[in-house]
């Protein structure tokens, strides 16, 4: 059995903070991450991002992930357990793990469940044939690794991180033919739509995918124009050739691990699905496990990162071990998340953590 | 190595350092920095396995450990994650087909 007071599972954007405080707080940590790699989202995310100095703003998530970890360098009692997934989790706090085709265990006085989000998927005919990609994992695939799985692509759904990723597949050489929104508007920000449209790609709106085709892999999509009520108007149907398929509808929160420990769980849609009901100290149901990030509601990294410092911070005063400057270090990360959802996009984030304060109280 | 980044306007692309290991029973090359996944993709490789019971083709699709859809036989042990576990020189990478997963069962 390894002993620790604090463990943190998943070494994304909110673990890697959440670690920071708990580290500075003197607190005995380690962080269990089933990549090989820790930063989750940040690794693969070339663009700058929006908001203030506070919120990392202007500089790209692949440095940002460079500079989380640098910022946890220092601590001699913070434990990274990589390649490492956690396969059962126990009301008792003791956590079952997978590392290198072994099993350990590891005992914690409070948990951090810092899981993230995997991305959603759409019903279409044919839609499980290769090179019909999620919109992270090409992101991934071209953005870290740097490999280019194919020609052409077709993205579908245009919020934030299709418009993002598309841009990115052409910088790197992908011809992107087509970009459809189901709905009758662009989902996400203008300033990303334009630089697309600037440079020549087509975004159509009131549109979907029928079916993919190809034999042993992709080799064409049929599109359709939907009405209001998203159905199929007979007679436009387009065929285009290309050999990728991104997929980039939405994301679910990685909600098992609380379900698994019984931590009260709901649906939530503005939030993304399944969320563990945390209070205003993102504790869970079971006391002294604490939830934070994608996983408690689907928003950018930059949320996600205020809402790790936090999680950290209110996981030490639970364990009575305050962290110095907890008090000024809480008001100025809770204003910070404040900040980021005061905008247009932040209202449906606000109107879903709402729903989750309401379901906690009849919980 | 034609699946591979040669310029780019953010990212820095160095030469790296190869990487030789068996796919299929085949000597085949990727570079440092690899996931297993990732060198397969580069070299063209599109069917990560098969689906149980219809023997659909299956792709990569998720990059984070999660779906299961690039899951491999990597010396010996079977449903490894290739998406998620680096490459190292030597492994041997098998497919997982049906087939063998059916004489598991009985």
């Amino acid at each position: 059995m390894i002993y620790a007071d604090v463990l943190i599972v998943g070494g994304g954007p909110s673990g890697l903070t959440a670690a920071k405080m708990c580290c500075e707080a003197g607190l005995s940590t380690i962080i269990v991450e089933r990549s090989h790699i820790l930063g989750g989202q940040l690794t693969k995310q070339t663009h700058k991002f929006f908001g203030s100095k506070d919120q990392y703003a202007k500089m790209r998530g692949i440095d940002i992930a460079v500079k989380l970890q640098e910022d946890l360098a220092s601590f001699n009692t913070l434990t990274m357990m990589l390649e490492t997934t956690v396969v059962g989790l126990y009301e008792d706090k003791v956590v079952t793990i997978l590392q290198h085709n072994e099993y350990k265990k590891i005992k914690a006085k409070a948990i951090i469940l810092a899981t993230g989000a995997s991305e959603k998927f759409l019903a279409f005919e044919n839609n499980d044939l290769p090179q019909i990609v999620g919109a992270g994992a090409l992101q991934t695939l071209v953005n870290l690794y740097q490999v280019i799985p194919g020609k052409s692509m077709v993205m579908i759904g245009s919020g934030n991180i299709g418009l993002i990723v598309s841009y990115q597949m052409l910088q790197a050489g992908i011809e992107v033919k087509k970009v459809i929104e189901a709905t009758d508007r662009i989902g996400g920000y203008k300033v990303h739509a334009s630089k697309l449209k600037r440079l020549g790609v087509d975004i159509q709106t009131r549109k979907t995918i029928k079916r993919a085709i190809g034999k042993d892999q992709l080799e064409a999509v049929e599109i359709v124009r939907i009405d209001e009520n998203f159905q199929e108007i007979e007679g436009t149907s387009e065929i285009i050739e290309t050999d990728l398929l991104c997929v980039s509808v939405g994301l679910s929160p990685l909600h098992q691990l609380a379900s698994m420990m019984n931590c009260k769980t709901t649906y939530i849609s503005e939030l993304g699905g399944y969320v563990p009901l945390i209070d205003d100290h993102f504790q869970c149901s079971v006391p002294g496990v604490f939830a934070c990030g994608d996983m408690v509601g689907i928003e950018e990294a930059s949320s996600a990162m205020m809402e790790g410092y936090l999680a950290g911070l209110y996981t030490c005063n639970y364990l009575n071990q305050p962290h110095l400057e907890a008090e000024s270090l809480i008001s100025h990360y809770e204003n910070q998340l404040y900040e980021l959802r005061n905008g247009l996009f932040g209202r449906k984030t606000l109107r879903g953590i709402e729903k989750r304060k309401e379901n906690l109280i009849h919980a | 190595m034609t699946n591979r980044i040669v310029e780019h306007p953010i990212l820095e692309v160095k030469p790296k350092k190869k990487i030789r290991f068996v796919f299929e029973e085949k000597e085949v090359e990727g570079v440092e920095g690899d996931t297993i996944a990732s060198a397969l993709v580069a070299l063209g490789v599109v069917t990560m396995g098969h689906s149980l019971k219809k023997h659909r083709p299956r792709g990569f699709y998720c990059a984070i450990g999660n779906c299961a859809s690039c899951d491999m036989t990597v010396n010996g042990i079977k449903n490894v994650r290739t998406c998620i576990t680096p490459l190292e020189e030597k492994m041997i990478v098998k497919r997982e087909f049906v087939e063998d997963i059916q004489d598991d069962i009985r």
